[in-house]
């Protein structure tokens, strides 16, 4: 492909995104479907500008589905993992399998030999990992039960792929197909495919333990090392080297990629780059899977589906309805209430991208004809369109009967640790603010600059993440759109400056608590709508004002009420003055300026009225009245 | 003879304004067993150290809140005082036995006359009906609550005056001090003035 007609790609899908998704979305349809109609509009059978390429974009765009799993991962700590250990194995493994029975079953009694009838059932039982964790996501119901419960059944069948690969040679009945371009799933291109089993099993168990043991003790240092250049894109740059290293290392050994970037995830889920790892990857794999989704629309084969509209339509319907059969069964078994069953059921009965593979992988092998896969490609396709909308119709037209609300989160948080409190800057100031808040039970996640910092605080068992805080990105991945307060403690006031536009910008509902260093840009941070600012040096020095008085025989409480005085004093004018014309948020920094700033404070102090104290105890007015009056007759 | 021990708790938000108490706590006789403790001065925050407090008390025999009359009423430190230190199960209730046989006294400033502290003047209340819930207190604390000592009409006085009023004070801590008020007799009294008043009349003051 020349750079040409690859821009000319890049332009076509990229432009059928940003016209179809906003218009999917503003109709309530989500991206997913938007995507898919996107792809169906420019594909063969629509306006034709994409063509037979598309199923080689679907390879590329998988990698998404890879990226996905990795910021999955990342927000799946091991500990969590562990407890969803009984609905992976439990849920997934009986999804599966009962799948796999009741498709062949049916296959067995419409006449098939059991080879074909067991291949099919194996085809159609994975489900869309991409198009349910992307509808999921978008619906905010990721991490309800029902939410969670379709992630484990997703994650087992990413492992049930491998030993289907593996088994489904044995079921061939005809000779092999034309051996050699068996796609990126096929055995026969892995590096270990020629050894024996054993070697194979161990070059497996070898890889897994790899990607343990380097994301514990080898991809923190690395990246601590990338951090310290401070080169943002260079961040970036290790995030997806990483992502592909893994997917590289997985495919090598016959893994999926997709599991392999997972585990790798979870490995890093503690870890301080948590978050930074995550906003960096989120880009390309929205646009991956954006693209991925496009080319299963474009993949829809309308020509297959109008020669036999009947066959199709009736094995869509069909694998539909024993998915879900088979979903809301487990689901009772598993004892989830019915609102969460239903959104597992519902989330699930498509059938997934592996069937793609895995059909192409059948044909190759000989193990199904092109009759009996091509109708089930184009169901397939169907199948996965439908997704979203099935979830609109359990949102809108089955959820309501329970008076449910989906899309809350849960009063299970365990999983949910969003803190109220976003603390940007962990040096002196921001340590101590985060300290005082831990110290009375209030979490705050904590965003700091200085990779050193970071790795300190964490073996100190904080919860803190490496990153640049005035990046809108990272302040949406650190939960800035659940959290209350953004507590701001940076080095810098231009930085803190920026930091408050990006929050008023995208976070409006942010509580800022801002630190300033002095008048200049005290008054800056007022002028730019900050209204809790504190300087950081002023209630220090007021309390040594407080102890020089008292050491001078100053009583303790005048001394107190002299300093709450003084500080009300100073911030009424603060806000009161303005700053020198033309000046309304810029940060002043001559020293010229400053010497003013000091001026005009001074000449505050001398005028202001806030300092006189305490009225209510001196009686003195008092006093002159009582005297003015003639002393009562006794 | 055994000496009382006894504790000022002492309670002016404006020291620096005052006329009458600032005079009077400097003029508190040295002697072993009087503790002058500003409430304001120690705790400008508030923050009251409960456990040093409880143990000043347990120290003590006879406990002095020397205060201004504010709104009829202690100024607000000493009301913190109360809620923080006097802790059920310490001070009251079926285990806070601590302050057992103690003395409670009252040391009172008034602006006002003494004769507007009665039913037909103008504060409508005598000083001990006013003084009511502190009495209560020192009730449910097993204290015995002695008439309060006061000391009334300082918006009208004169420095002569002032002087004598200080001159009076350090006696009633002294003979305080020394045990010879006769406390029992004055039991019931509208105020410990009149137990003084007599005393003095009948010794050589120092």
């Amino acid at each position: 492909m020349s750079s040409e007609s690859f821009l000319f790609q890049a332009f076509i899908y990229l432009a059928a995104a940003v016209v179809a998704v906003p218009i999917a979305k503003r109709l309530g349809l989500g991206s997913v479907l938007g995507y898919l109609l996107a792809g169906i509009a420019i594909g063969p059978f629509g306006l034709r500008l994409v063509g037979a390429e598309g199923q080689d974009v679907m390879h590329f765009a998988e990698f998404g589905v890879v990226m996905m799993l990795f910021v999955v991962g990342l927000e799946l700590e091991p500990a969590l993992l562990w407890r969803l250990r009984a609905p992976i194995l439990g849920l997934g493994g009986l999804q599966v399998l009962l799948t796999v029975l009741a498709v062949a079953g049916v296959a067995l009694a419409l006449g098939m030999s059991w080879q074909v009838a067991l291949a099919i059932g194996m085809i159609l039982a994975p489900s869309s990992t991409a198009i349910v964790l992307q509808s999921l996501a978008e619906k905010g119901v990721l991490k309800t039960e029902g939410g969670q419960s379709s992630f484990a059944v997703l994650l087992f069948q990413d492992i049930a792929v491998i030993p289907m690969l593996a088994f489904f040679p044995l079921l061939a009945t005809a000779p092999h197909a034309a051996e050699g371009d068996a796609g990126h799933a096929a055995e026969a291109t892995t590096l270990v495919g020629g050894m024996p089993g054993w070697a194979q099993t161990l070059a497996v168990l070898g890889a897994v333990a790899a990607v343990i043991l380097a994301g514990r003790f080898l991809v923190r240092p690395a990246l601590r090392a990338v951090a310290a250049a401070r080169l943002r894109e260079l961040f970036t740059a290790a995030a997806l080297l990483l992502v592909i290293g893994i997917a590289l290392l997985m495919t090598a050994v016959g893994l999926s990629p997709a599991l392999g970037t997972f585990l790798a995830g979870v490995v890093l889920a503690n870890s301080e780059y948590r978050h930074e790892l995550e906003s960096d990857i989120d880009p390309f794999k929205g646009l991956l899977l954006g693209l991925f989704f496009i080319a299963v629309g474009a993949s829809v084969d309308f020509a297959l589906i109008l020669a036999q509209p009947l066959l199709i339509a009736g094995l869509v319907l069909a694998i539909i309805a024993l998915k879900f059969a088979v979903l809301f069964g487990l689901s009772r078994v598993f004892k989830l209430s019915l609102d969460q069953g239903l959104l597992f059921a519902f989330a699930l009965p498509q059938v997934g991208e592996f069937a793609f593979v895995l059909c192409s992988f059948a044909n190759q092998q000989g193990v199904l004809d092109t009759a009996i896969t091509s109708p089930i490609v184009a169901a397939v396709a169907i199948s996965m369109a439908l997704t979203p909308l099935l979830l609109i119709i359990n949102e809108r037209l089955v959820q309501p009967r329970f008076g449910t609300r989906q899309g809350q989160p849960r009063a299970d948080d365990a999983i949910d640790e969003q803190s109220p409190v976003i603390i940007a800057g962990f040096g002196s100031f921001g340590s101590t603010v985060g300290r005082m808040l831990r110290a009375n039970g209030v979490s705050a996640t904590v965003l700091d600059i200085d990779s050193d910092r970071v790795d300190l605080l964490r073996r100190m068992g904080l919860k803190v993440y490496y990153g640049d805080a005035s990046r809108y990105d990272l302040l949406e991945t650190a939960g800035a759109g659940e959290a209350r307060v953004l507590v701001l403690a940076l080095d810098s006031p231009e930085k803190t400056l920026e930091l408050v536009h990006t929050a008023r910008t995208h976070f409006p509902h942010l509580t800022i608590i801002a630190r300033s260093f002095d008048w200049p840009d005290t008054h800056a941070l007022y002028a730019a709508g900050v209204s809790h600012v504190y300087r950081e040096d002023i209630d220090t020095a007021v309390r040594s004002g407080v102890d020089v008085m008292r050491l001078l025989g100053a009583h303790g409480y005048t001394t107190r009420r002299a300093a709450q005085a003084f500080l009300r004093h100073e911030e009424a004018a603060l806000r009161e003055l303005t700053g020198p014309s033309g000046d309304k948020a810029g940060y002043i920094s001559m020293a010229r300026e400053r010497i003013e700033a000091l001026e005009r404070q001074m000449r505050a102090d001398r005028e202001s009225p806030d300092l006189e104290r305490d009225a209510g105890w001196d009686a003195d007015s008092l006093r002159e009245e009582v005297r003015s009056m003639p002393a009562p007759a006794t | 003879m055994l000496m009382t021990k006894m504790l000022i708790l002492f309670a002016h938000p404006a020291l620096d304004k005052s006329r009458i108490h600032r005079r009077l706590i400097r003029a508190v006789p040295e002697l072993s067993g009087i503790t002058v403790h500003d409430l304001y001065d120690t705790y400008p925050d508030f923050d009251i150290d409960v456990a040093r407090e409880q143990e000043l008390l347990l120290s003590h025999d006879l406990i002095i809140l020397q205060h201004p009359f504010y709104w009829y009423s202690t100024p607000a430190i000493i009301k913190q005082w109360e809620d923080l230190v006097l802790e059920h199960g310490w001070a009251y209730g079926a285990q806070g036995t601590a302050l057992r046989g103690k003395r409670l006294l009252s040391l009172i400033s008034t602006g006002g006359p003494a004769d507007a502290y009665r039913r037909d003047g103008y504060n409508r209340f005598t000083m001990r009906d006013l003084l009511a819930p502190i009495e209560q207190t020192a009730y449910l604390c097993g204290m015995e609550y002695l008439p309060p000592y006061l000391i009334q009409g300082t918006h009208r006085m004169d420095e002569a005056e002032i002087e004598r009023e200080v001159g009076r004070y350090r006696q009633l801590l002294s003979l305080l001090h020394a045990g010879r008020i006769d406390l029992e007799a004055a039991r019931g009294q509208a105020s410990l003035n009149l137990a003084l008043d007599k005393l003095i009349g009948q010794e050589v003051p120092e």
